[in-house]
C-alpha cells in the first residue's frame, strides 16, 4: 500500500507581500513554504504509515527549488520524493497542471489499495481545483474537505466538512482525498530525519519522462496550452487612512453598517 | 455529434448551478442568477438555472423569479444528497447535450468540489472564487478604474472581446487577476457567496417559470462514494485565528464587565464571529486565555476586527493590525487604536455596541 | 575556510526555529513566572530527537554533530533559556560522559533511554564547599563488596528531580587529592538517594536547581564510570564539552534579546518618531548585533573543533584539544549576553523593566551563563594556561 501526496511549494503570503510596479508579485521578496493544506495531507499520510507501515511518496510539480521542500518532507518521514519539473510545464493553469501531475502519478503506478492525498487548496492560487481535477484524470472517486479520515481494509471513511456541519462519506481505495487544516496538526521534521532524508531517493520526471503518457495532451499543457489565461493582473488600490466617524449615535452606527454592507464586508 | 469543447460556435446561453441542500436553495443561487441575468443580457442569450435533486421541482419558481428564463431540472433519488460522481455525471451529460457557453457555480464547499471535476471532464477552463464577472469591455474598464491602480486610459484593449472576464483575488488577496477561457466552452467560474448582488424578486417571472427536463442517465454503479449521514455542527470552540469576524473587549468594559462581554457576544453573533480580549481582560480573569489577542496571545487577521474599549497599546496592535477592516470604539479620541482603525467611533461602548448590533442585523436581513 | 552552513545544518536550523517559535516561545513567560519545569516541552523535544543530537544512531541518538547540537541549544535559548539549559545539561553533562567514558554495557544500558529523551540526565559535581574549587570534594564513596556506598551532598544541580540518571563525583581515596575522585552513574531510585531543596533563582527559573543528598546511597560496582581515580579528569573533560552548550545558550539569549528589541523599537514612538529612527538606538543595536555575531563565530568554531576531536578519537588518532576554544566561546558569549540584554532593557525603557516584555527575563537569564559550568574567571584561567602565560 502506498499513499501518494501531492504538494506544492508556495510563497508565504501570510506575511507582508511585496508587489512590483507592474502589478506582478515580487516572489523574490517572499519566503517559500510548503503549502499549509498540503502539510495536513502529508501528516495524514504519515499517520497511515505509522499505523500500517505503508510507503509515503511525496510528489510536486515545480521548479528545481521545490526539491528542497521534498527533502524536508522526507525528513518528516516520507519515503520517496518525485519532482515533476520542466520548462514545457511552466505557466500551466490548473487544468494543465492536474493533467501533468496525473501523468506523473500514472507513471508511478496506482495499486488497488493506494490513496492519493492533496491539500484542499494552495495559498497562492486559492483555487482548490487541482485535487479534484487529478481525481477526474485518474478516474478516482474523490472526497474533499476531509476533517477526519479513518481507514479499515480498503474502505476509507471521511468526515467531509460543510459550512455548517459535515457529511460522513465512505469510499473504496484507490481514491483521492483533499485535506483541510482541521484534519490534523502536522509534525515537524526530526533531527535524525534530516540526516536520513539525504539517503532517501528523489526522482525527477521531466518533459521527456511524461510526454508520451496517455494522460498528457500536448496541446493543453504549459502556458500556451492552458485553457485559462490571465487577461490582466492588478493590485487593488492601497488601503486609505482610516476615518473618525461623526458622532456616536444611532445614525453613526447605521451609516457604518450600511458602508460595510455596501463593501460586502458583511 | 461528438462533444467538442473547442467548437465555440456550438455553445450558447448562460447556465447557473443552483445548489440545494435538503430541499433548500442556497442564498448564493439567487446572487448568481441575478448576476447571470446581467451576463446573459450582455451576451444576448438566455439564462438557465440548473437544478439537481430529488423532488425539488417546487424550487424552480423562486429561481425564475430572480431572472432565470428556464430551469433545467434533473431529478433522481440518487441526487438527493450530493456526491461528486452523481452530480458531475448528470451535469456533464446535460452540458454535453445542451452546450451552454457560460456555466457559473457558487463557491460553496460543494461547489468547489463539483466545479473542477466537471471542468476536467468537459475539457474546459474553470476560474475559482470569482468576485467580479464581465463580458462588455467598456464595463470591465470602468471596473478597473475603480478597483485597480492601472493607468487604464494609456493601455490598449480589444473593445470587441466577448469572452467572459472572470476577476478573482490571488496570493491571499494581495493581487487581483482577470482570467479568460478563450479557446474552450463552457467558460466556467465558481463565484464567492455574498459577493454578487441579488436582484429584485419578480412574482410574474416566477409564475411564468419554464422547466426543461433532460434525460437523467444515472445508476447506482455510477456513484463510488456513499453518504452515511449529514450532521449539523454544534457550537465551535473559540477559534480566533480562523475567524472572519472578531469583536474584542478591553479595559473599557471594567465598569460593567458582564454587560460589556454580553454586548460583545451579541455583536459577534450578529456578525457570525467570535469574541476576543486584550491582555488586561484576560489578566483580570474576565475572559479565559484562549480569547487573548495580542503579542503574548494570538495573532489574528480577520475580515473585520472590532475593538471595544481597547486603547491599542503596541502589544495588542501586534496581534491584530493586519485585519482587513478595523473598527474601534473608545471614549478617548487620542487612543492609539484610532491610528490603525479604518473606522473610529469616539463614544461609550455600552451605548454604541447595541446600536451597531442592531444596524448590522438590519443590513444582513436586507441581504436575505 | 568555508563559513557556509551545510544543507543539513540549514534544514536543522529551520526545524529548530519553527519548533522554538511554536512550542517553546508561548510557554516561556509562564515557565519563568511559575518557576515551572516544562515537562510537556521535554516530551516534544524527545519526540523530535532533540535529546540526543550529537550521538550515533547505534545508541538511539540522532546521528548529528556537535554544531547541530550547539545550534539547537542556541535556537531554543533565543525563546527560553530554561529550555535551552535542560537540553544542554542533559546532553553535555550526562549523555556525553557516558558516551565518552562508559563501557559498552554501560552505554547500551543507559544511552538508549537518555538519547531518546525517555529519561533525563544530570551532573552532580558542585558541593557546598566545592564550587570553582571543584577538587575540594567531600562526598565519599566506599567500596563494600559488590557496591559502593556514597555519602554527601551536591548543590545547584540542574535538572535535579526530573532526571533519572545522574553522573555523581565522589572521593574514593581522600589521600590522593584530585586523583582520588571517581565518577559514578547513579539512578534516582538507588536506595539512599534523594533530591533536596529547590533553589529560588534570579533567572532560568523554570530550570530545576536542587540539592542532591546521598545518605548511604548504594551504587552497584558496575556503575563506576571510567576507572577509580579518573573522576576528576572525566569531570574536566565533560565540562569542556558542557561549555559549548552553555556558550550556545548565552548566544541564543543575546540573539533573542536583539531580535525582540529590533521589533519593539520599530513600533515605539517618542517625540513624534519611532525609536528606530534615533541614532542612539541604531548604534546600540549595531553594537549588540556585532557582539553576538562575534560570539556566534566563536561558538560555532568551538563546536566544529570538538567535532574534529571526536572524529579523530573515533578513528583511533589523537584529537586536537578544543578546551581553550570552548572556554573562549563561553567567556565571550556569556559576557556578551549579559551586556546585550542589559542594553536591550535600557532601549525598551520603562516597559522593558516590566514583566510584560521578555527582555528583563533575558537579562536575568543571561547572568548565570557567566557563572555555571565554570565561571568566567575559570575560563580565563583555562585560556591563559593554554597561551602558556604563567
Amino acid at each position: 500500500m502506498k499513499v501518494i501526496v501531492c504538494v506544492k511549494q508556495v510563497p508565504d503570503t501570510s506575511g507582508k507581500v511585496a508587489v512590483n510596479p507592474d502589478g506582478t508579485l515580487n516572489r523574490a521578496s517572499m519566503q517559500t513554504i510548503t503549502n499549509p493544506d498540503d502539510m495536513n495531507a502529508v501528516e495524514a499520510a504519515l499517520k497511515l504509515k505509522d499505523e500500517t507501515g505503508c510507503k509515503v511518496v511525496v510528489v510536486s510539480m515545480g521548479p528545481p527549488p521545490a526539491m528542497g521542500m521534498l527533502r524536508e518532507l522526507l525528513a518528516m518521514g516520507a519515503d520517496e520524493g518525485v519532482l515533476i519539473s520542466g520548462r514545457e510545464f511552466g505557466g500551466s493553469d490548473t487544468y494543465a497542471t492536474s493533467q501533468i501531475i496525473a501523468a506523473g502519478i500514472n507513471h508511478l503506478g496506482i495499486e488497488k489499495d493506494d490513496i492519493v492525498m492533496c491539500g484542499r487548496q494552495a495559498i497562492d492560487g486559492d483555487t482548490a481545483q487541482v485535487g479534484p481535477q487529478i481525481a477526474e484524470k485518474l478516474h478516482l472517486p474523490q472526497v474533499t474537505y476531509a476533517a477526519k479520515i479513518e481507514k479499515e481494509g480498503d474502505t476509507v471513511t471521511v468526515q467531509r466538512m460543510l459550512e455548517d456541519g459535515y457529511m460522513t462519506v465512505k469510499v473504496q481505495t484507490p481514491c483521492l482525498i483533499t485535506c483541510i487544516k482541521e484534519l490534523n496538526e502536522p509534525r515537524y521534521m526530526s533531527v535524525g530525519g534530516v540526516y536520513e532524508s539525504f539517503k532517501k531517493p528523489i526522482a525527477v520526471f521531466d518533459f521527456n519522462t511524461l510526454k508520451d503518457d496517455p494522460l498528457i495532451d500536448l496541446t493543453t499543457i504549459g502556458l500556451k496550452g492552458s485553457p485559462t489565461n490571465i487577461f490582466k493582473s492588478f493590485t487593488p488600490p492601497p488601503k486609505g487612512v482610516g476615518q473618525m466617524l461623526e458622532g456616536a449615535d444611532k445614525a453613526t452606527c447605521e451609516g457604518l453598517a450600511e458602508t460595510l454592507a455596501a463593501k460586502h464586508i458583511i | 455529434m461528438a462533444y467538442n469543447s473547442m467548437d465555440l460556435a456550438a455553445f450558447k446561453d448562460v447556465w447557473v448551478f443552483c445548489e440545494q441542500r435538503e430541499g433548500k436553495l442556497m442564498p448564493t443561487d439567487f446572487e448568481l442568477i441575478s448576476e447571470g441575468r446581467k451576463l446573459a443580457d450582455e451576451l444576448g442569450v438566455k439564462l438557465c438555472g440548473l437544478l439537481l435533486g430529488d423532488n425539488v421541482e417546487g424550487l424552480c419558481k423562486e429561481l425564475a423569479g430572480y431572472g432565470a428564463d428556464k430551469i433545467v431540472l434533473c431529478e433522481s433519488p440518487l441526487l438527493k444528497y450530493y456526491t461528486t460522481d452523481a452530480y458531475a455525471k448528470v451535469i456533464c451529460d446535460a452540458i454535453e447535450e445542451l452546450k451552454p457557453e457560460v456555466f457559473l457555480i457558487g463557491a460553496s464547499t460543494i461547489g468547489r468540489d463539483l466545479g473542477p471535476r466537471c471542468a476536467a471532464r468537459l475539457h474546459t477552463g474553470l476560474c475559482a472564487d470569482c468576485t467580479h464577472l464581465d463580458v462588455d469591455v467598456p464595463k470591465y474598464l470602468d471596473f478597473l478604474r475603480t478597483s485597480s491602480t492601472l493607468d487604464i486610459d494609456n493601455m490598449k484593449f480589444d473593445m470587441e472581446d466577448r469572452n467572459l472576464k472572470m476577476t478573482r483575488p490571488a496570493f491571499g488577496g494581495h493581487l487581483m487577476a482577470t482570467i479568460i477561457c478563450p479557446r474552450f466552452r463552457p467558460a466556467m467560474a465558481t463565484v464567492r457567496p455574498g459577493v454578487m448582488r441579488r436582484a429584485e424578486f419578480d412574482r410574474a417571472k416566477a409564475d411564468a417559470v419554464e422547466i426543461v427536463r433532460p434525460e437523467v442517465k444515472l445508476t447506482a454503479e455510477d456513484v463510488h462514494t456513499e453518504v452515511v449521514e449529514v450532521v449539523k455542527a454544534a457550537k465551535k470552540i473559540v477559534d480566533l485565528v480562523g475567524a472572519d469576524f472578531i469583536v474584542s473587549v478591553g479595559r473599557g468594559i471594567s465598569k460593567n464587565v458582564e454587560q460589556g462581554i454580553k454586548l460583545a457576544e451579541d455583536l459577534a453573533e450578529a456578525l457570525g464571529g467570535v469574541v476576543g480580549g486584550s491582555r488586561a481582560v484576560i489578566d483580570n480573569g474576565w475572559l479565559s486565555a484562549d480569547h487573548q489577542v495580542g503579542q503574548t496571545g494570538k495573532t489574528v487577521h480577520p475580515k473585520v476586527y472590532i475593538a471595544l474599549g481597547i486603547s491599542g497599546a503596541i502589544q495588542h496592535k501586534a496581534g491584530m493590525q493586519d485585519s482587513e477592516c478595523i473598527i474601534a470604539v473608545n471614549t478617548n479620541e487620542s487612543a492609539p487604536i484610532f491610528e490603525i482603525a479604518d473606522y473610529g467611533i469616539c463614544g461609550d461602548l455600552f451605548k454604541v455596541t447595541p446600536m451597531l448590533t442592531e444596524a448590522i442585523k438590519a443590513q444582513k436581513a436586507k441581504k436575505q | 575556510m568555508d563559513f557556509n552552513l551545510s544543507q543539513e545544518h540549514l534544514m536543522l536550523r529551520d526545524l529548530y526555529r519553527k519548533f522554538a517559535e511554536n512550542e517553546v516561545k508561548p510557554l516561556a513567560e509562564e515557565v519563568d513566572e511559575e518557576e515551572r519545569f516544562p515537562m510537556e516541552t521535554v516530551k516534544k523535544l524527545a519526540r523530535y530527537g532533540f535529546m540526543g543530537i550529537p550521538f550515533p544512531t547505534k545508541y538511539g541518538g540522532a546521528g548529528g554533530d556537535i554544531l547541530a547540537y550547539a545550534m539547537a541549544v542556541e535556537e531554543l535559548s533565543k525563546c527560553c533559556a530554561t529550555t535551552g539549559v535542560i537540553v544542554s545539561a542533559h546532553t553535555s553533562l550526562c549523555c556525553a560522559p557516558i558516551f565518552e567514558n562508559g563501557t559498552e554495557e554501560q552505554k547500551m544500558k543507559y544511552l538508549p533511554a537518555l538519547l531518546s529523551g525517555e529519561k533525563i540526565g544530570a551532573f552532580g559535581l558542585t558541593e557546598p564547599g566545592a564550587g570553582t574549587d571543584a577538587a575540594g570534594q567531600q562526598t565519599t564513596a566506599v567500596l563494600e563488596g559488590d557496591h559502593y556506598v556514597l555519602n554527601g551532598t551536591k548543590i545547584f544541580i540542574t535538572n535535579a528531580g526530573y532526571a533519572s540518571v545522574y553522573i555523581i563525583f565522589a572521593m574514593t581515596d581522600k589521600a590522593a587529592g584530585t586523583k582520588g575522585i571517581s565518577a559514578f552513574i547513579v539512578e534516582k531510585d538507588f536506595p539512599g538517594f534523594s533530591v533536596g531543596k529547590k533553589e529560588k533563582k534570579m533567572g532560568i527559573r523554570g530550570s530545576a536547581t536542587c540539592e542532591l543528598i546521598m545518605e548511604n546511597c548504594i551504587v552497584p560496582k558496575e556503575n563506576l564510570l571510567g576507572k577509580e581515580g579518573k573522576g576528576f579528569a572525566i569531570a574536566m573533560k565533560t565540562l569542556d564539552g558542557g561549555r559549548i552548550g552553555i556558550a550556545s545558550q548565552a548566544l541564543g539569549i543575546g540573539e533573542g534579546a536583539v531580535e525582540e528589541t529590533i521589533k519593539y523599537v520599530q513600533e515605539r514612538k517618542q517625540f513624534g518618531k519611532r525609536l528606530s529612527q534615533m541614532q542612539n538606538t541604531q548604534f546600540q543595536l549595531a553594537d549588540m548585533h556585532t557582539r553576538m555575531k562575534a560570539a556566534q563565530f566563536l561558538v560555532y568554531s568551538a563546536a566544529c573543533k570538538k567535532q574534529a576531536y571526536v572524529e579523530a578519537e573515533m578513528a583511533g588518532k589523537k584529537g586536537e584539544s578544543y578546551s581553550a576554544d570552548a572556554a573562549m566561546a563561553k567567556l565571550f558569549a556569556a559576557e556578551a549576553a549579559s551586556d546585550v540584554t542589559r542594553r536591550a532593557v535600557q532601549l525598551y525603557g520603562g516597559y522593558g523593566y516590566t514583566r510584560e516584555y521578555p527582555v528583563e527575563r533575558m537579562m536575568r537569564d543571561a547572568k548565570i551563563t557567566e557563572i555555571y559550568e565554570g565561571t568566567s574567571e575559570v575560563q580565563r584561567m583555562v585560556i591563559a594556561a593554554n597561551l602558556g602565560v604563567k
